[in-house]
């Protein structure tokens, strides 16, 4: 107890902590540490939860041990079997379909705004920079209902195009934002300097150029698929059976038996869904920071 | 595309000669023109799948929707229907009788505080806990990369899926009653559903919360802690006088976005409790009524969105969130 006085906890003894462990406990660090690993398991803890569920016989769906018991790849089958009525192999490609459509065009399409809004000096580029910030916190009901009666008039109900349109409504405001902050953040004066140094502007460009925006437009291509990829409620109502996207397939996945919810099953889908994207995300994890806190993505 | 104007904005104090000043008005003009043309085609995209829409929702919003009318049983034409589909879920009338418990129409003003209740609810709780999350990471010299990754987990799972995972957790003989030793009915009782949607949505969205605030975080020098302290400053204080006050933008931006985001909520409650239980928010009523009449799901889409609109207006004026700014002064902290 007496030891909190002498190691005042606190963001600038906290770095200095290890230093400083002369004789007692360090309760900075202790409490660090025990932070660190409560922020950890809350995490953490649910998405374990479904992974352990999903190699988890269906018999023993209640099991709850808190490890894996009763191991079986069943699950896995079921979710890929199409005799229920489920066809999530086509889900999955539908919003493989659907997500690189919408990054594309909007990567397309962003990529120029950004470019202006980050190298510059127009007039309404705050205005512009407002729109944009707007559009991305748009509702997306308040477009359900126009565009939902309008494909059915039209007849593009349940196609790739109805799915796709709408989607660009918060793919492309993300995309600009995250651009633009990648864009300004960039050394452009080394273009400058490779011309000096006797550079084409051609060279400037594949060069110099190219390689510094490649992993900014990568990032930000991943944020919008993911985006596309996560879009539930325009996707429930816009799409057919034919053309549904995985999270509208999980959303109404059904078992063998009508009555009973096959959790094991969804889990399993919910892991296929779930951990490639995971995987890439840890992958690109410090950009994807960076996207995350200049865009303001939502979830 | 007016000369003067860039010439007035471009004129330094004393006197530049004639020559510079016009090579940069000229400069600027061009810089004008390049830069519209580069927005012009996202501008033009935005117009086509967000202005047209509402546009279109608010003319179609004034419209009658034809069908047989619940409250009286009659063939209703459409036409035009002045602010009847706006007084139908305002003031929950069906014709001209209060709309009967049970229907769409009745259960405006519930599903609206619904709303309102998981914002508040929500949003403070993740706030809080996102604080709690962003000083811990902040002060994290070992195992930083652990967290960030961690925290990343629950934002990259699909809504949809998170949804059945806790739908799963909070069954009844699932892992959550397991670990409370309770018997609840998560998703068949009211409060209970209540409950499961906001924990379900805190731990989806606090630690992207706490990614905001640790940005904002990282932008306060560290020698204002260590002047403070020699001061004298307790702990408290200096979280109260130094942190709060210097994160107070980027803290601001978060709650602006995640209120936003909160108050279009449709995801979480549609598949975890299907809206009932009241847990019916406005975005789960407007896809409800979708098929049971488009005009009247477009009226109330649009007071929706006026409503989302306001509460942004409110914050970015009343509360001075810079959203342009800080954002941009964020990714310039982040790295």
């Amino acid at each position: 107890m007496a030891s909190t006085t002498t190691v005042e906890p606190g963001r600038a003894t906290a770095a200095r902590a290890p230093a400083r462990r002369r004789g007692g406990i360090p309760w900075a660090t202790v409490r660090m540490y025990i932070g660190i690993a409560l922020i950890v398991i809350f995490c953490l803890a649910p998405f374990y939860w479904m992974i352990v569920t999903s190699f988890r016989d269906v018999g023993f769906t209640f099991d709850n041990t808190p490890w894996p018991t009763h191991v079986t790849l069943d699950n896995y089958r079921t979710v890929f079997d199409t005799s229920l009525g489920n066809n999530f192999a086509q889900a999955l490609l539908n919003s493989a379909i659907i997500g690189v459509c919408t990054t594309i065009l909007a990567v397309m399409f962003g990529v120029f705004a950004a470019y202006a809004l980050a190298r510059l000096d127009f007039r309404g580029k705050f205005l512009v920079l407002g729109i944009v910030l707007g559009a991305s916190m748009f509702p997306g009901v308040a477009l359900l209902t126009p565009l939902f009666q309008l494909f059915t008039n039209i007849g593009w109900f349940g196609t790739y195009q109805a799915l796709i349109i709408p989607d660009i409504s918060f793919a492309l405001p993300l995309t600009i934002y995250v651009l633009t902050a990648f864009f300004s953040e960039m050394p452009w004066e080394l273009e400058q300097a490779a011309l000096v140094d006797g550079a084409t502007p051609g060279q400037a460009f594949r060069k110099v150029i190219l390689p510094l925006t490649a992993p900014g437009l990568f990032t930000t291509a991943i944020l919008a698929f993911i985006a596309a990829w996560n879009e539930y409620l325009l996707a429930s109502q816009l799409s057919s059976d034919r053309t549904e996207p995985v999270t509208v397939a999980i959303a109404a996945f059904t078992g063998s038996q009508p009555q009973q919810e096959p959790y094991t099953a969804i889990m399993a889908a919910g892991t296929v869904v779930t951990v490639p994207l995971v995987i890439l995300v840890l992958i690109l994890q410090r950009r994807i920071v960076a996207g995350l806190t200049a865009g303001g993505v939502k979830g | 595309m007016t000369t003067t104007d860039a010439e007035t904005r471009e004129a330094e104090p004393g006197e530049p000669s004639k020559r510079g000043r016009r090579g940069r008005s000229e400069h600027a003009a061009a810089q004008n023109r390049l830069g519209l043309y580069l927005i012009a085609p996202s501008i033009i995209v935005l117009l086509i799948v967000i202005g047209y829409p509402v546009v279109r929702a608010v003319v179609m919003s004034f419209q009658k929707d034809a069908g047989l009318d619940p409250a009286t049983g009659l063939f209703v034409e459409g036409g035009f229907a002045g602010f009847s589909n706006y007084t139908h879920w305002l003031f929950e009338q069906c014709g001209d009788v209060k709309c009967p418990p049970g229907t769409l129409g009745s259960q405006f003003w519930e599903s609206f505080w619904t709303t309102i209740f998981f914002t508040v609810a929500t949003v403070v709780i993740e706030v809080c806990l996102g604080m709690w999350m962003a000083l811990v990471m902040s002060r994290a010299f070992k195992g930083r990369g652990l967290l960030r990754a961690s925290v990343l987990v629950p934002w990259s799972i699909p809504t949809a899926v998170t949804a059945k995972l806790w739908f799963f957790i909070f069954a009844f003989e699932g892992i959550a009653n397991r670990l409370l030793g309770a018997q609840i009915l998560w998703t068949g009782s009211e409060w209970p559903a209540r409950f499961a949607v906001i924990i379900a949505d805190v731990w989806k969205t606090t630690p992207f919360i706490a990614l905001l605030i640790l940005a904002g975080l990282q932008i306060i020098p560290e020698d204002v802690y260590e002047a403070a302290k020699v001061d004298g400053a307790t702990r408290w204080q200096r979280f109260t006088r130094i942190t709060l006050p210097l994160v107070k933008p980027a803290l601001l931006v978060a709650v602006l976005f995640r209120v936003l985001d909160v108050l279009r909520i449709f995801d979480l409650p549609y598949i975890l409790t299907g809206g009932a239980n009241n847990t019916s928010t406005l975005s789960i009523l407007v896809v409800n009524q979708i098929r049971q009449g488009f005009n009247s799901a477009a009226a109330l889409s649009t007071i929706t969105f006026v409503f989302i609109f306001l509460v942004a207006f409110v914050f970015v004026r009343v509360l001075g969130a810079n959203v342009v700014q800080t954002t941009q002064s964020q990714q310039k902290g982040a790295r």
